[in-house]
C-alpha cells in the first residue's frame, strides 16, 4: 500500500427508502472541515436504486464530488452488495479518509467494508480532526503529519481514546448521528456527479429479504427536538409520565426516558436517551427522576442547558446540570407547567 | 447441527464502575463476567441445541482467567470451550482479533456462528462482522429472532425503525443483541460438571491460515493515540427549595436564556 496514492475525503451518504439520513450531511459537513485542512475536496458516496435525485442535495449541503452507485441490487439496505458497493469505491478512487455513520446500517457495514480492504476502522467517534501521530514527538519515532485523529468513549462512556491509523488507507471511522453539525445549506451549489457501477453478482453472501416490517412511527425523533423532557425510574410509574407530556407540551418539546424506563417497559427503545440508546443535544433538556448513571450522562450531556429535578441530592445527575432542584417531582412538575401556560400566554 | 459461539469476558460497566484514587478505572475491582450480548448469543444457540439437537462449541479469546466464562457457557449447557490464548495476540485491535478468532474457528466445522453484536467495554460491533469477511460468509447482524429452515436460518434483523426478515444459506454468521432472550441459569449440575471439563487452550500455532503480521498488537491498524477519561463539564447550580420557589427558579432561568 502506498499511502501517498491515497487523497480526499469521502463519506458514505446513507439514504433508507431514497431519502437521505440526518447523518449524511453530517458527515458532508464534518468531512467538509476536513478537507479543508487538508487542502482537498469532499465525496459523498451515494449508494442505492434511482438515488441519482439525491446528489442535488448533497451537493447544497457541501459535498463537492458526488459518486453514484446505483443498481436495483441495493434496493433495500443489503450488507453484502453495499460492501461491495463501498470496497470497490474505495479500491477504484483511494481515499484517505472514509466517514461511515455508527447507524444499524453503518455498524453493519462498516466493519465488513474495512475488513475486505484491510485497513483499520474505528467504531462511533464523537470527534474527529487532523493532526500528529504521535500527539507528542517520541524520539526515535517518526511524528506523522496530516493524519485522522478520531475520539470515542469506551468503556460505558467512563473513558474517552483517541485513536489513529498511520499505516493503512483510508483511515475509516463510524461517526455518532447527532454529534457532527451539517453545513449550512447553499441552494443551487452544484457538485460533480461520477456514476460508478462495479457491476453486482449475487453469491453465497447475498442475503434474500423476505420481508420490511416498519414500526409505525407518528412521534418526533427525540434526536431532532429542540426541547426534551425526559424521565427515569423516579417517575414512579407509566401513568404519571402524563406530567412529563403536559410540560413537553407548554414547551413545544418531546418526551424521552432513560434506560430504566425501557427495561420496565414504560416507554419504548426509541425514545431512550443514552450510551444504548440515542444521543440528544437539544437546546433544554430536562432530566426528571433520573438519577443519570454514567451511561445516560453519555447520551445528553452535549444538551445546551440542563435542567435536573430529583429528591436524591446526591444524584450525579446534579454533576452535569447547569439548574439542578433538589425536590419532590410530582408536586414540582404540574406546578411548573401551570406557570409556564402562564408565562406563554402572556407573551 | 454444529454452532460455534464466540463469547468474550468484559469487566461489568454496569452500576459497578470503580475508579482508583487518580481517576483511572480500577479494574481489578470491577466484576468481570461473560459479555451480556454474547451470553444472548449463547442463549440463542443452545436454545437450537435443544431443539435440532446442534453441538454447541464456545470460543472465546482472552487472558488465561478468561477460561471463566467457558466454565460458565459449560454450566449453561454448551458441550465444549476453546480458549485462545497467547502473548503473541495481545494488544489486538479489532481487525487482529477477527483474524485470531477467524482463525480458530476455521479448525472447527460449523453451520452458524454466532457473536454478540457488541461488547460493553469497546461497544465497537465490528468482530462479528469482520469474522464473516475472512470466512467468506454472509452476516447477519442485530438478530432479534432466528429459525432454522432446511439448510437456512431466516432471522429478524433489527433497524431503527423497522426490520428486515432474512433468509441465509448456512455457513452464516448471526451477530445477536442482549434483547434476543433471556439467558437461563447456570444448573447445579451443570457447574459441577463444568468445574471439572476439560477446556481447550489453544495458542498462535493453534490458528489455521492467519499471517503473523495480522495478529496482536503488531497486527492491528489501529493504535492509540490518546486514552483518557472523560472530562465532564461541571455541575452548575444546585438548590434545595419548596414547590413554589423551585417553579420560580426554573422559570426565571428559562426566561434569562431565552427558552420561553
Amino acid at each position: 500500500m502506498n499511502i501517498q496514492d491515497y487523497k480526499g475525503v469521502f463519506v458514505f451518504a446513507q439514504q433508507v427508502d431514497n431519502v437521505l439520513s440526518g447523518i449524511a450531511l453530517e458527515l458532508v459537513g464534518k468531512g467538509k472541515d476536513l478537507a479543508k485542512d487538508l487542502g482537498v475536496e469532499v465525496t459523498a458516496v451515494l449508494v442505492g436504486s434511482g438515488v441519482a435525485p439525491l446528489a442535488d442535495e448533497l451537493a447544497e449541503y457541501g459535498a463537492d464530488k458526488v459518486i453514484v452507485v446505483d443498481d436495483p441490487e441495493l434496493k433495500e439496505y443489503r450488507t453484502e452488495p453495499y460492501a461491495h458497493a463501498l470496497a470497490s469505491v474505495i479500491n477504484e478512487y483511494k481515499p484517505e479518509i472514509f466517514l461511515i455513520g455508527a447507524t444499524a446500517i453503518g455498524r453493519d457495514l462498516g466493519p465488513r467494508v474495512s475488513a475486505r480492504i484491510h485497513t483499520g476502522l474505528t467504531a462511533d467517534c464523537t470527534q474527529l480532526e487532523i493532526g500528529d501521530f504521535p500527539i507528542n514527538p517520541i524520539p526515535g519515532k517518526e511524528q506523522l503529519h496530516n493524519q485522522l485523529l478520531m475520539t470515542r468513549p469506551a468503556f460505558g462512556g467512563n473513558t474517552i481514546a483517541t485513536i489513529a491509523c498511520p499505516e493503512f488507507r483510508p483511515q475509516m471511522a463510524t461517526v455518532r448521528p447527532g454529534v457532527m453539525q451539517k453545513a449550512p445549506r447553499e441552494a443551487g451549489r452544484k457538485a460533480e456527479v461520477i456514476n460508478y457501477n462495479p457491476g453486482f453478482t449475487p453469491d453465497n453472501k447475498y442475503v434474500e429479504i423476505l420481508e420490511v416490517v416498519k414500526a409505525v412511527a407518528d412521534t418526533v425523533d427525540i434526536m431532532d427536538a429542540k426541547i426534551l423532557v425526559s424521565g427515569g425510574r423516579g417517575m414512579g410509574s407509566p401513568e404519571n409520565f402524563k406530567i412529563l407530556e403536559d410540560l413537553a407540551e407548554v414547551l413545544d418539546g418531546t418526551v424521552s426516558c432513560s434506560r430504566a424506563v425501557v427495561d420496565a417497559g414504560w416507554k419504548p427503545k426509541d425514545l431512550q436517551v443514552g450510551q444504548t440508546g440515542k444521543t440528544v443535544r437539544p437546546n433544554v433538556y430536562f432530566a426528571i427522576g433520573i438519577s443519570g448513571a454514567i451511561q445516560h450522562l453519555a447520551g445528553m450531556e452535549e444538551s445546551d442547558i440542563i435542567v435536573a429535578i430529583n429528591k436524591d441530592e446526591t444524584a450525579p445527575i446534579f454533576d452535569v446540570a447547569d439548574y439542578g432542584i433538589v425536590g419532590d417531582l410530582n408536586k414540582i412538575v404540574p406546578a411548573l407547567t401551570e406557570k409556564l401556560k402562564e408565562a406563554v400566554a402572556n407573551k | 447441527m454444529k454452532i460455534v459461539v464466540c463469547v468474550k469476558q468484559v469487566p461489568d460497566t454496569k452500576g459497578g464502575v470503580k475508579f482508583n484514587p487518580d481517576g483511572t478505572l480500577d479494574r481489578g475491582a470491577m466484576l468481570a463476567i461473560m459479555n451480556p450480548d454474547d451470553k444472548a448469543g449463547l442463549e440463542a444457540a443452545l436454545r437450537l441445541k435443544d431443539q435440532y439437537d446442534a453441538e454447541v462449541t464456545v470460543v472465546t479469546m482472552g487472558l488465561p482467567k478468561a477460561e471463566e466464562v467457558l466454565r460458565e457457557a459449560l454450566a449453561m449447557g454448551a458441550d465444549k470451550g476453546i480458549l485462545v490464548t497467547d502473548r503473541v495476540l495481545g494488544g489486538a485491535d479489532t481487525w487482529a482479533t477477527s483474524q485470531t478468532l477467524a482463525g480458530a474457528i476455521r479448525n472447527l466445522e460449523y453451520d452458524l456462528i454466532i457473536t454478540g453484536r457488541q461488547a460493553i467495554d469497546g461497544d465497537t460491533a465490528q468482530v462479528g462482522p469482520q469474522i464473516s469477511e475472512h470466512l467468506n460468509i454472509p452476516v447477519i447482524s442485530y438478530a432479534q429472532d432466528i429459525k432454522i429452515e432446511g439448510d437456512s436460518v431466516i432471522v429478524q434483523r433489527q433497524y431503527d425503525d423497522r426490520y428486515h426478515v432474512l433468509k441465509a444459506k448456512m455457513p452464516c454468521l448471526i451477530t445477536a443483541l442482549a434483547e434476543l432472550n433471556e439467558p437461563r441459569y447456570m444448573t447445579p449440575g451443570g457447574i459441577f460438571d463444568a468445574y471439572d471439563a476439560e477446556i481447550t487452550v489453544w495458542g498462535r500455532a493453534d490458528l489455521k491460515d492467519v499471517e503473523d503480521s495480522n495478529l496482536g498488537l503488531k497486527g492491528s491498524p489501529t493504535q492509540i493515540a490518546r486514552a483518557s477519561d472523560k472530562v465532564r463539564k461541571g455541575a452548575g447550580e444546585k438548590v434545595n427549595l419548596g414547590v413554589a420557589e423551585s417553579v420560580d427558579y426554573i422559570v426565571d432561568k428559562l426566561k434569562v436564556k431565552h427558552v420561553i
